[in-house]
């Protein structure tokens, strides 16, 4: 019986080291890792972890792109691990670094905290004398239409990666961000939200939505489709009265 | 936790080759502006030599009508030209129009907010940018 043609490579994994809380320098490791054609770089990193260096620090979960915990900068972008093959990068050294704009834990480990504060202060749920369902009472109903103005934008997972590609972000770090910017249009556009106002009030300032400055690059990395910047403008469009 | 040691900086904010024509636009949008800026600067030094009198004026002007001084000003046609029709469009993109219609996002994601409509717009900046430029070559350099 014929055997399976195998595409089984080897390929060079680059994995910036540090430590901040111990004050250690920076530096690189590098593994040679056997990889297929649908090896991701977490599937690498893991197998470097696991047979070259127990000690490398990298944050995961679900492995399918949907707890947001793997982002970092592979080969220079933003982009989460278990959602990159490396049959889709160019070049043989796949360089693995902790995501930008981001305060590093340790090797490939970013701490959220202001992607968080962000979010939670632009108070991500719905804000409505009406939200709770009583006995009897039927629930709140959205058309599709109503339903297709904000769905793309609650698929946002809070990866970062878009803070980490904002080219605002990268330069005030009081910014609120492409990802909390994004998540006040998704509650502004829900039909069911009463907060307009409240949120409206509180990315009106000088660290709010006019330091966005439409560059899109936190729609190029997004890697669930939410397009932070077309939420972003529209949101400005209706802060002006256009929409 | 380093803090804040970690941003990319303006080195990062400046890099314009990770994220397509979009950041390109963006970049090229604040390196014009501050040109810009830096001409208005010099046009107001370069104006206020009329109160010198004649001699005055007529030596600040001899200065534009160099080589370098040519090059210097078809690098403003070119600042002003991108910096204006590229401003319309972010007014436009800005106001929410041309950004695309939101809706169910579907495997690859292709984000709608970069589309078409922008990318011509962009180029169409670029190429005027360029075009203008080239008259204003030829014009101040059939003078010499």
């Amino acid at each position: 019986m014929a055997g399976v043609p195998s595409s089984k490579t080897t390929t060079r994994l680059k994995i910036k080291r540090s430590n901040p809380a111990a004050g250690g320098a920076e530096s690189y490791s590098e593994f040679d890792v056997d990889t297929e054609a649908w090896t991701t770089v977490l599937d690498a990193i893991l197998a470097a972890k696991n047979y070259g260096d127990h000690s490398v620090g990298v944050r995961y979960s679900c492995r399918q792109a949907t707890c947001g915990s793997c982002g970092m900068m592979i080969n220079g972008k933003p982009r989460l691990a278990c959602f990159t093959k490396i049959s889709e990068l160019d070049g043989g050294t796949v360089t693995v670094e902790p995501m930008k704009n981001f305060p590093i834990v340790r090797d490939l480990v970013v701490g959220f905290d202001r992607l968080f504060r962000s979010h939670h202060r632009i108070k991500p749920y719905i804000i409505s004398d009406e939200a709770d369902i009583e006995e009897g009472v039927r629930e709140n109903r959205q058309t599709p239409e109503e339903l297709e103005k904000y769905i793309q934008f609650a698929g946002c997972i809070k990866c970062g990666l878009c803070n980490s590609a904002c080219p605002t972000m990268a330069t005030d770090s009081q910014f609120a961000g492409p990802q909390s910017l994004a998540q006040v249009y998704r509650y502004v556009a829900d039909t069911r939200d009463k907060g307009k106002d409240e949120r409206l009030k509180i990315i009106d300032d000088s660290h709010g939505i006019w330091r966005c400055h439409y560059a899109g690059s936190c729609s190029k990395v997004c890697p669930k489709g939410v397009d932070p910047a077309m939420g972003i403008q529209l949101l400005k469009g209706h802060m002006l009265g256009f929409r | 936790m380093t803090g804040d040691s970690n941003r990319e900086g303006i080195r990062g904010m400046a890099n314009p080759r990770r994220y397509g024509i979009e950041r390109f636009a963006y970049i090229l949008m604040r390196i014009t502006g501050l040109g810009l800026l830096a001409y208005f600067v010099a046009h107001i030094y370069e104006t206020s030599a009329i109160l010198r009198g004649r001699a005055g004026w007529d030596e600040v002007l001899a200065m534009t009508q160099t080589v370098e001084g040519h090059i210097v000003l078809t690098l403003v046609i070119g600042m002003c030209v991108f910096h204006t029709v590229n401003g319309i469009r972010l007014m436009i993109v800005q106001g929410g129009i041309m950004t695309g219609k939101p809706g169910r996002a579907d495997y690859p994601y292709t984000p709608r907010s970069q589309n078409a409509r922008n990318k011509i717009a962009i180029y169409s900046a670029i190429v005027l940018a360029a075009v203008a430029m080239m008259y204003g070559l030829t014009v101040m350099f059939g003078e010499l």
